[in-house]
């Protein structure tokens, strides 16, 4: 069993986002592991705990310090990194993105190929899916529950929809977008930290992967941001903080009276 | 290559959802600009019915792939019968619904098409003949403009943010069977697993109400239920008390759970941490019941009730049953 896990650094989900120039400015950014990816980490190594048996390789394509991310999930208890890294890589869009990572996928022998459900950046939630499109396998996105057959040939997953779940059964090779719920992750353990520090993860750059520098980066994108703005402030908060019953009548009555609500 | 808008309409349970009309309405002021018409594509089994509604609501043409292979959406049978459609009509803009099916089709189908996809769109323009998108990033945190560098350009549109047009009964619209051959399906439905209660869905629902760690203790949300009973709403909850285990991660609102767009958001014993706020801060009013009158879930909110939540809420709750009792 080969699991592959797609990994994406993001902007902590702390950070205050700054506007420059109609654009975003990450220059005091502090970077963490995607949340969703960490899911995707999670139930990877679970699998291969159950089995007793498979290796889970990390990919990730990003800038230098992706392999800070890449550290991450090889301390918590990954086997392998590879970082997809190349100059005609940057600013891909989403399917740009995805394209990169199928290039590096075709070059493994993948069984479960893992995503988190969405990058907590630019929020797209496309890459895992058009990646299962661009390898012409199934996808099944949001998976809050993940069971392997005994014949180690498909999955049974059940996928959040609104007001239930779906359950679903795919064969293998698949690739999975991981949702919140689907397992609690682990902390990496000190000796795990430790351990990959000096830890050299390879690269791989366009020419390794088979992919034509014009098909990717900033150069290919099917969607650009033209502008960022920053939301409107709301419009200020009318303060009641005398008598909490009292208040709460008021407050009803402007609601019905004022926003019309009822 | 037309300048018609498609629109993939979502069906549950043999009826319209609410966002098919949003996207119809929406469509539409799109198509006017472009000098369009506005179409739309139902699947599923037994769907012909909803062709009807869908002229009633503006759609000037409807194609119905109509089979049993389609009654249970699924990505792979959905994305090939559409793919085709699209390949053979050329429309300008394909819309779907940013809904836990759309989210799941509209990358398959772009990445069939090889074209770009705006994902969470809540607004559109039109500038020389081109389509731009606006949606959110950082959960709300930031907005972006969407340029999409070919046709037919692809968005899913965010539920509860345009309006759904009138219907008029007196109009019709031609409707055409399309080839409704799903193809082979890996990933398939084995069943649905729908939560028992009639409470209205939180990314749909008109009204939320959500509760925070003022509760103090999981069975306190009951507070909360019986308030969004009253007001036919539905219940969210703050990270803290999910990540406590008071309630299904389904019931997060907030930058890794759901972003909500409400009419009205009532914030209750919720300090408002940033991924909180990136999550309903877009709802049109807020009331936010807190202690602490430092809590920023006050800088969001439109009225603010510093107080306890305990003594808040049930008044609340009583004034709106009063209201609804005298009509």
């Amino acid at each position: 069993m080969h699991i592959v896990i797609c990994v994406k650094q993001v902007p902590d989900t702390e950070t205050k986002i700054r506007v420059k120039d109609g654009q975003l400015d990450h220059s005091e950014t502090k970077y963490v592991v995607n949340p969703y990816d960490e899911y995707a980490i999670e139930e990877g190594l679970r699998i291969k705990e159950t089995l007793g048996e498979g290796k889970i390789t990390l990919v990730s394509t990003g800038p230098e310090r992706a392999k800070d991310a890449l550290k991450s999930g090889l301390a918590v208890g990954a086997d392998e990194a590879i970082h997809l890294l190349d100059k005609a890589f940057e600013g891909s869009d989403p399917y740009a993105t995805a394209l990169i990572l199928s290039k590096a996928l075709q070059k493994l022998d993948y069984d479960i190929v893992f995503c988190g459900k969405q990058g907590v950046d630019e929020d797209h939630a496309q890459v895992g899916i058009i990646l299962a499109e661009l390898l012409d396998i199934p996808h099944v996105s949001v998976v809050t529950e993940l069971e392997i057959s005994d014949d180690v040939r498909s999955v049974v997953t059940h996928r959040e929809v609104e007001g239930g779940h779906a359950v679903v059964e795919t064969s293998l090779p698949v690739v999975i977008t991981a949702q919140k719920g689907l397992n609690e992750p682990r902390y990496a353990s000190i000796k795990g930290i430790m351990a990959v520090k000096k830890k050299v993860i390879p690269e791989w750059n366009a020419a390794e992967i088979g992919v034509e520098e014009n098909a990717v980066g900033v150069e290919s994108a099917r969607i650009t941001f033209t502008e960022v703005t920053l939301p409107p402030d709301r419009a200020g908060c009318r303060v009641f903080d005398e008598d909490p019953a009292q208040d709460a009548a008021k407050v009803a009555h402007l609601l019905r009276d004022e926003a019309k609500i009822l | 290559m037309s300048n018609d808008v498609l629109v993939v309409a979502e069906i549950r349970d043999g009826a319209l959802k609410k966002i098919s009309l949003e996207m119809l309405g929406e469509g539409r002021n799109i198509a006017d600009q472009l000098g369009g018409d506005v179409q739309a594509v139902a699947l599923g089994h037994g769907v012909a019915d909803v062709a009807t509604t869908l002229a009633h609501y503006g759609a000037q043409k409807i194609f119905v792939a109509d089979d049993p292979s389609l009654e249970n959406y699924t990505a792979e049978g959905y994305t090939n019968v559409l793919a085709n459609l699209v390949k053979q009509t050329r429309p300008a803009l394909v819309l779907l619904g940013a809904t836990t099916a759309g989210k799941d089709l509209a990358p398959r189908l772009a990445a069939r098409l090889a074209v770009g996809l705006a994902s969470d769109c809540t607004g559109f323009a039109v500038q020389d003949g081109e389509v731009l998108m606006t949606r959110p990033i950082y959960a709300g945190k930031a907005i972006a403009t969407i340029k999409e560098a070919g046709r037919p350009y692809m968005a899913t549109i965010r539920p509860n943010i345009f309006a759904a047009p009138e219907a008029d009964t007196s109009r019709a619209a031609e409707v055409e069977n399309i080839p409704a051959d799903a193809g082979e399906i890996r990933a398939k439905v084995l069943e649905m697993i729908m939560e028992a209660g009639e409470r209205v869905e939180l990314t749909e629902a008109d009204i939320v109400v959500s509760g925070g760690r003022g509760l103090k203790a999981p069975e306190h949300f009951a507070l909360i239920e019986e308030l969004a009973d009253v007001l036919g709403a539905a219940v969210g909850a703050s990270r803290a008390t999910v990540d406590a285990g008071w309630k299904d991660h389904s019931y997060q609102v907030g930058q890794t759970g759901k972003v909500v767009t409400p009419t009205l958001y009532i914030a209750c014993g919720i300090s408002g941490a940033i991924q909180h706020l990136a999550g309903m801060k877009t709802s049109k009013y807020i009331v936010a019941v807190n202690k602490d009158p430092e809590a920023p879930i006050f800088k969001v909110a439109d009225y603010g009730i510093v107080g306890d939540l305990f003594k808040v809420v049930p008044v609340l709750a009583e004034e709106f049953k009063k209201m609804k009792a005298e009509g």
